[in-house]
């Protein structure tokens, strides 16, 4: 991937956090930290690896993708009105009675959610069955979901490691967003998740860990995942909570908070800035 | 009648999947290490490659299952006992199944306290309860093998969420495999009456039509309605039924509280208030036991809905 490429990417990501914040901030409600700390994860697999078309988002042979933490949907409606699903201005409508964008990814109503999601635990199980569905029916598409570090607590993640592993399910790869934080504090003070790499090699999976804003080591996890046989891929990318926007990076308090005028401004404010400084 | 034939729903089950198998090939059968007694082994037999076991994990078989669904491309059954789909596995299929309602056939067995020896752990007695609050969810509780096996197949047919209700018990195949028909929604008469109603699901509905017999050697002539598809219900019937008798009885080997007995006073009550008697399971978890031992315990025999119906008809006179 050339510098170009890179800053392009980059550039998406910051697009990405920019309509995340938007929503947030006119529902005056949703989960800003954690849609901060996926959005280059998210800029990467939207715009460089997935074979998704948003004239045909039903497309059986589409590659998948499942946001097993629901409570990122900023991030994840914002990628799709970037990549055309629908439009930008409708980010605005977030958690409203009226609005296709409910507070957790919903399938049935938002064109480009491939998944349900929001009760964590379950996405990555779904995952788990798209993948099985292409081996089985010998398709060539990939499935691809984020899930975090606070939600390995659920025992389904650790059933999913298993069937995953035990399926062979090589078409599927796995990030978890590991940016050390739960609503209650810092995941490893709430309930120890740690090592998580170990934890799913020791379940079999083929392990990578990244630094989760680095888009050449995002490649590097992606290919290594294409071409890694027998095994799912799962990538332990290390984030920072809010990253992009100073007074919410690691910060708890900003799991499920929506700022206020002055703070959105300010956010708008140094993500625009970040943003423009790519080109300097 | 004397060697009327018995076999489990369970049984039939893993049979019709079998059947269908040959019929369809868009559909995989999931279970969670208890094909042998789901009887989806009897399906992995014949289409080894079709069958996935899961492993001791419902939670995430129900949702592995939703994945397979949301590709359009297979229709997943996946199957355990009843308290570990609609029990230990209800939020998974609350929010992973019925709100985005996908295409899964949940096949749920071991419903109910004809479970016997294994105990109050193993016998759902709420399954109805749970399923019945999912929005869209449908919920078949089929009387014998040859209903069993029609309900397999409509359920296979018809796009969207649906609970099979099944049982371990052998029972007694009244249905005639050749007239049989099964239409999704719509409860059967089968036995016409005056004095009261009843209306039964699963193993009571044999149960009922005993009762029936009984009831006639003392000149009450009472309706027996299967209703085999609890949800969405046969509104219409139970009204008719109502209006025509005046007095309902409901019978189901279930808790009385949420099932079958709760579904038809809802519908009653809003439409056309009655006189009810529900039998069923009286607010208390099961025990292990010989199976005849506990039906007779729980109020679940020919004998209680008779009583039942005599209570109703005592209502409705009063």
């Amino acid at each position: 991937m050339d510098q170009a490429k890179i800053k392009e990417l980059k550039k998406i990501s910051y697009d990405i956090k920019l309509g995340a914040i938007e929503a947030v901030y006119s529902a005056n409600s949703g989960h800003p930290g954690g849609s901060l700390s996926i959005s280059d994860i998210l800029a990467y697999l939207y715009f460089n690896e997935m074979n998704v078309d948003p004239k045909d988002p039903d497309c059986v042979d589409r590659d998948r993708f499942v946001l097993s933490k629901g409570h990122c949907a900023p991030a994840l409606y914002s990628v799709l009105s970037l990549k055309g699903f629908f439009p930008r201005e409708d980010l605005k409508t977030f958690r409203q009675a009226d609005s296709y964008l409910q507070g957790h990814p919903d399938m049935k109503h938002t064109p480009g959610v491939d998944m349900t999601s929001g009760s964590l635990g379950l996405g990555i199980s779904a995952a788990c069955g798209m993948a099985l569905a292409a081996k089985y029916c010998g398709k060539t598409y990939r499935v691809w979901a984020v899930m975090g570090d606070g939600e390995l607590g659920e025992g389904q993640c650790w059933e999913a490691a298993l069937f995953a592993a035990h399926y062979k399910l090589d078409n599927l790869c796995a990030f978890v967003d590991d940016n050390g934080l739960q609503i209650d504090g810092p995941t490893k003070e709430v309930m120890n998740t740690e090592s998580i790499a170990d934890k799913f090699r020791a379940f079999n999976w083929n392990v990578v860990e990244i630094d989760g804003h680095d888009m050449e080591a995002i490649e590097a996890a992606v290919e290594l995942a294409k071409v890694t046989k027998g095994k799912p891929t799962m990538v332990v990318a290390h984030t920072i909570k809010g990253k992009g926007v100073s007074y919410m990076e690691n910060s708890c308090g900003w799991h499920g908070k929506a700022p206020n005028a002055e703070e959105y401004a300010q956010a708008v404010a140094e993500l625009e800035a970040a943003k423009a400084e790519l080109d300097k | 009648m004397a060697d009327i034939k018995k076999i489990a729903t369970r049984e039939a089950y893993g049979e019709a999947l079998a059947e269908l198998g040959a019929k369809y090939d868009n559909f995989v059968v999931l279970d969670a290490d208890l094909a042998a007694a789901t009887k989806t082994g009897t399906f992995k037999k014949k289409f080894p490659e079709r069958h996935f076991d899961c492993g001791i994990q419902e939670g995430n078989m129900m949702l592995v299952a939703a994945g397979i669904a949301t590709t359009g491309l297979l229709v997943p059954f996946a199957s355990t006992f009843a308290m570990f789909a609609a029990g230990r596995a209800y939020e998974q299929i609350r929010n992973g199944i019925g709100y985005p309602h996908l295409n899964v056939k949940i096949g749920a067995t071991h419903a109910g306290i004809s479970v016997g020896e294994d105990g109050a752990t193993h016998q759902c007695n709420e399954d109805i309860g749970t399923m019945r609050t999912i929005p869209g969810m449908t919920i078949i509780s089929p009387a014998d093998a040859v209903e069993t096996k029609a309900a397999v197949e409509a359920a296979l047919l018809y796009n969207g969420p649906v609970y099979i209700r099944l049982g371990r018990l052998a029972v007694p195949v009244f249905n005639d495999p050749d007239n049989y028909k099964f239409e999704l929604g719509k409860g059967i008469v089968l036995a016409d009456g005056s004095d009261a109603a009843i209306f039964a699901t699963g193993i009571m509905v044999n149960a009922a039509m005993k009762a029936r017999e009984s009831l006639l050697a003392e000149g009450i002539d009472a309706a027996v309605i299967n209703i085999h598809t609890i949800k969405p219900i046969d509104e219409e019937l139970i009204v008719k039924y109502a209006e025509k008798t005046g007095a309902i009885v409901t019978a189901e080997e279930h808790q009385i509280i949420g099932g079958l007995g709760s579904a038809v006073c809802e519908v009653l009550a809003e439409n056309h208030p009655t006189p009810v008697k529900r039998i069923g399971i009286k607010d208390k978890f099961g025990k292990s036991g010989k199976v005849p031992a506990l039906l007779e315990e729980y109020g679940l025999t020919p004998a209680d809905i008779a009583a039942g119906v005599k209570a109703a008809i005592a209502a409705k006179n009063k």
